[in-house]
């Protein structure tokens, strides 16, 4: 390691991880020209769950897809993705994440728990904590167009809530 | 992600993020995040770590109930340990920067093929 390179928790920089500056010069160095414009708003919506959490319907969201393929698969043989709703009962056995930019030098995704809580959130159930899970998970893609995710994912998967009576909803992104 | 819990937050569904890529996902802006100072892919926990998935759960839905203004981030309780994934992420140096240029003009090349096939999007 030269004498300019910080160790990874040097205090004179900043120690969580820029992801917007990371992919930018990683992009840049892959010879793409023009940064991504990652989605910047400076306000946010603000709703207070209606109901108590022990009478409360949550619905789960997570940008894995459901395709019970192997790790290895060509990404070329995936279909076109789109937003999705599975059924959860039973849970998924495993979701297909590796065309999502997880770390995949440093940690592993074949623990559902640890991306989709789905039996942490069934303990919640048991214990009082929580009122229900929807029968139904949903997927949303990783969109380079945030108008694509804004006006058509996006309403896509509340509607899928809506349906299925969900009244709290916990997103993951991988 | 972000983007879908602001749009579920605007028609009334009370949402929580929670993820590892915190610059993402705060300037986005979103009601309710539950940061996780994490390698990308295991926001809820270490794998097989049942104990810490359960905490890091519970603070989630925790939040969902004591947040009372917009923007709210809070950090998980956790640490992963090893730090070396700070700067291994998408690292660009010296010894790689040719085999990043190849690797971007493959993908370019991959990228042209789908939209010839029409395997994209049409929306």
């Amino acid at each position: 390691m030269s004498q300019q390179e910080p160790t990874p928790t040097d205090a004179a920089y900043r120690v969580f991880v820029s992801y917007i500056d990371k992919s930018r010069i990683f992009y840049q160095a892959q010879g793409y020209e023009r940064p991504y414009r990652w989605a910047y708003n400076a306000d946010s919506p603000f709703t207070p769950p209606a109901k108590p959490l022990g009478e409360t319907r949550l619905g789960l969201v997570t940008t894995a897809l459901s395709l019970d393929v192997a790790d290895d698969v060509d990404v070329a043989t995936l279909p076109v993705e789109s937003a999705y709703a599975a059924p959860l009962d039973p849970p998924p056995q495993r979701l297909y994440t590796m065309n999502r930019s997880w770390d995949k030098k440093a940690t592993h995704t074949n623990d559902l728990d640890s991306f989709f809580p789905i039996h942490r959130l069934q303990e919640l159930v048991a214990a009082g904590r929580l009122g229900s899970i929807s029968p139904r998970f949903y997927g949303i893609p990783n969109e380079y167009s945030q108008r694509t995710t804004r006006e058509v994912d996006a309403p896509q998967i509340l509607e899928y809530l809506r349906h299925d009576g969900v009244d709290v909803a916990l997103l993951v992104p991988l | 992600m972000s983007l879908a819990a602001r749009h579920l937050e605007a028609n009334g569904i009370a949402t929580i993020v929670c993820g590892s890529a915190r610059d993402i996902v705060e300037q986005a802006g979103v009601p309710r995040f539950l940061f996780t100072d994490f390698p990308l892919g295991n926001p809820m926990g270490k794998p097989y770590d049942v104990a810490m998935q359960r905490a890091i759960t519970a603070l989630a839905i925790d939040l969902l109930e004591s947040v009372t203004c917009p923007r709210t981030t809070v950090q998980a309780p956790f640490t992963w340990g090893d730090d070396a994934w700070r700067a291994e992420y998408m690292r660009v140096d010296e010894s790689n920067l040719e085999g990043l240029r190849r690797a971007g003009e493959r993908r370019r090349a991959r990228q042209a093929r789908a939209r010839h096939e029409g395997r994209v999007r049409s929306s």
